[in-house]
């Protein structure tokens, strides 16, 4: 299979990542040669066989519903590229 | 002192012959004379080693020195050090200065040994060649026209040139073996689950394991020893009784069942590795192991598997990447959605980007069955063949890579042929199980080849005494490059 230069710039948007056309035209290229050797796998017999998600097979651990963290708010802010009164700063979204 | 085990320095310490702040300068002076040329550390902060080495002096001095008190240990720039540039190798987190520790930091500040500096890496672990990191890349001290081999390059060089006592990295799908291999050290990743993913940043989740990197399988023992343990904040870490990985180090090798898969020593192998690793393997037998051939017969499906699936994690995982709560934004925008996509563009390489394109591809509507689905049931196929393997043999040996270190540049135009040198490693990822590499020769230009060792879940330790015992019949692990003394 081999996906247009259409199907690259879609999937980068998805990805929210911004692409010229030049870029998605190298892109393409690199992205085609990876989904050849990908598609080694597509004809394996695998009818019956349960997916593998995991390395192993676990249950979701559970614990008690109580308050772990202490509030660091200040702290994890320092580091945040635009903040105002303790909140994220981000371009206006509503009217 | 620079090709001391851990254990010999631990008592040089213990006896006052040397103190961890002559330690800690010794090799901080070592890294300010020969990593400009190296490039394997991304930040050194020798304020803060010292006064860490300074407080494992006082914990010397009042005798509650624990085995790794004192010793200074590099770090991959992808653990999170509270106080500590953590970049992951990127222009993302160019500027991100850790507010925690990861599990395995706090485990080893508990333990007194102290943070070096943090290694170079193939940005966000993605490479295998340590090509791709925003700082640019990280030079094979055995031949500095080659690379070292990656993610966790800067680690495996900090070792090689004897710039750390010891490393710890992490391997996704290789990345503690394969730059372990072809920098001519020792690297062991353990079972998935053993060691805590807590705040290593995530590549892809249900793959990534940390571990130690040393110069040879007793100072893996002794690391892992401290980095291994149950962390109720990774939700994938194993609850296990403490294990010493050291206890079965001198165990004779009388009967041991070496599975060697034909699979391995197929087209694509590098003739001049696979002679280093027959030795290896006659060695092994002189030692009292017994040979068994075996077969994994999905090996060559492993690749294509696991880049679908590591993509698709890593895909999720970098999304959290969007220049709001931190790390890069860009500097110019018109709305929200024109800042994610900026920021994105501008923070990743293309390497990230490429994969990240990849596993949206595959998750897409439409796409994710074909796929994302059919890459699990492969990896279900990949875990099988080692149930059978195991049935036969107790551990696994054969390449940890198709050739010695390439050149840099070699391959950084075409991500497929880059990809082909993971055939023999990320099969252990798939499956879950411990893998490690330790030096068994040299190849092609005088460059270092690596052994891989697989073991069955919760092997380390067994893996470990062969290493150890192969390590006491030969010498491949004392060799260190010329140009660093």
């Amino acid at each position: 299979m081999s996906l247009s230069l259409q199907e690259v710039k879609r999937v980068a948007w998805l990805a929210r990542i911004e692409i010229t056309d030049v870029e998605a035209q190298a892109v393409q290229g690199h992205l085609n040669g990876i989904f050849q050797l990908i598609g080694q796998m597509l004809s394996v017999e695998t009818e019956g066989v349960a997916p593998m998600a995991h390395a192993q097979d676990l249950v979701q651990r559970l614990r008690e519903d109580e308050v772990t963290e202490a509030d660091q708010r200040a702290l994890l802010q320092s580091i945040a590229p635009q903040v105002e009164g303790g909140l994220y700063l981000v371009p206006q979204v509503m009217e | 002192m620079l090709n001391a085990t851990l254990k010999q320095l631990s008592l040089d310490l213990a006896r006052k012959r040397i103190s961890s702040v002559e330690l800690t300068q010794l090799h901080l002076d070592r890294i300010a004379r020969f990593d400009p040329a190296l490039n394997a550390f991304i930040t050194v902060d020798r304020e803060r080693s010292l006064a860490q080495a300074q407080i494992a002096d006082k914990r010397i001095a009042a005798g509650t020195m624990q085995p790794l008190t004192g010793i200074p240990v590099a770090h991959k720039d992808i653990f999170c050090a509270k106080g500590w540039l953590t970049t992951c190798g990127s222009k993302m987190l160019a500027n991100f200065v850790s507010p925690y520790d990861a599990h395995v930091v706090e485990r080893l500040n508990a333990a007194g040994a102290v943070i070096l500096g943090k290694t170079n890496m193939d940005e966000f672990a993605m490479g295998s060649s340590t090509e791709t990191s925003f700082w640019g890349p990280v030079k094979n001290p055995w031949d500095r026209a080659r690379v070292p081999g990656g993610s966790s390059g800067g680690s495996a060089v900090a070792v090689a040139a004897r710039l750390a006592p010891v490393a710890i990295g992490t391997d996704t799908g290789g990345s503690i073996r394969q730059p372990a291999a072809l920098s001519g050290i020792c690297g062991i990743k353990p079972t998935y689950g053993v060691v805590s993913r807590y705040g290593m940043i995530a590549f892809a989740s249900s793959l990534d394991q940390g571990g130690p990197m040393a110069k040879c399988a007793e100072d893996l023992a002794l690391m892992l020893n401290v980095m291994a343990g149950f962390d109720a904040r990774d939700s994938t870490s194993l609850a296990r009784p403490a294990e010493d990985y050291t206890q079965a180090l001198e165990a004779p090798l009388q009967g041991l069942r070496i599975g060697v898969p034909k699979e391995y020593f197929s087209a694509g192998l590098g003739a001049d590795v696979a002679v280093a690793v027959e030795a290896a393997l006659a060695q092994f037998e002189k030692l009292g192991a017994k040979r068994v051939s075996i077969s994994l017969p999905n090996t060559g499906l492993s690749v294509p598997a696991y880049y679908v699936i590591a993509p698709a994690e890593a895909s999720s995982n970098l999304s959290r990447f969007d220049g709001v709560r931190y790390g890069y934004r860009a500097p110019e925008y018109t709305d929200l959605l024109d800042m994610y996509r900026k920021s994105r563009a501008q923070g990743f390489g293309a390497e990230v980007k490429r994969r990240i394109l990849i596993g949206t591809y595959v998750l897409s509507h439409g796409y994710y069955d074909a796929y994302y689905l059919k890459a699990q049931k492969i990896r279900r196929l990949i875990a099988r063949d080692f149930t059978e393997a195991y049935q036969q043999c107790d551990l696994i040996m054969g390449p940890t890579s198709p050739s010695v270190a390439f050149e840099v540049g070699a391959k950084a135009s075409d991500p497929v042929q880059m990809y082909l040198n993971d055939i023999y490693t990320v099969a252990a990822n798939l499956a879950g199980l411990p893998a490690m590499s330790i030096p068994c020769g040299f190849g092609e230009g005088g460059m270092p080849v690596g052994l891989q060792v697989v073991g069955n879940y919760f092997s380390e330790a067994q893996m470990l005494n062969a290493a150890h015992q192969y390590q006491r019949a030969t010498d491949w692990h004392r060799r260190r490059p010329a140009g660093v003394d």
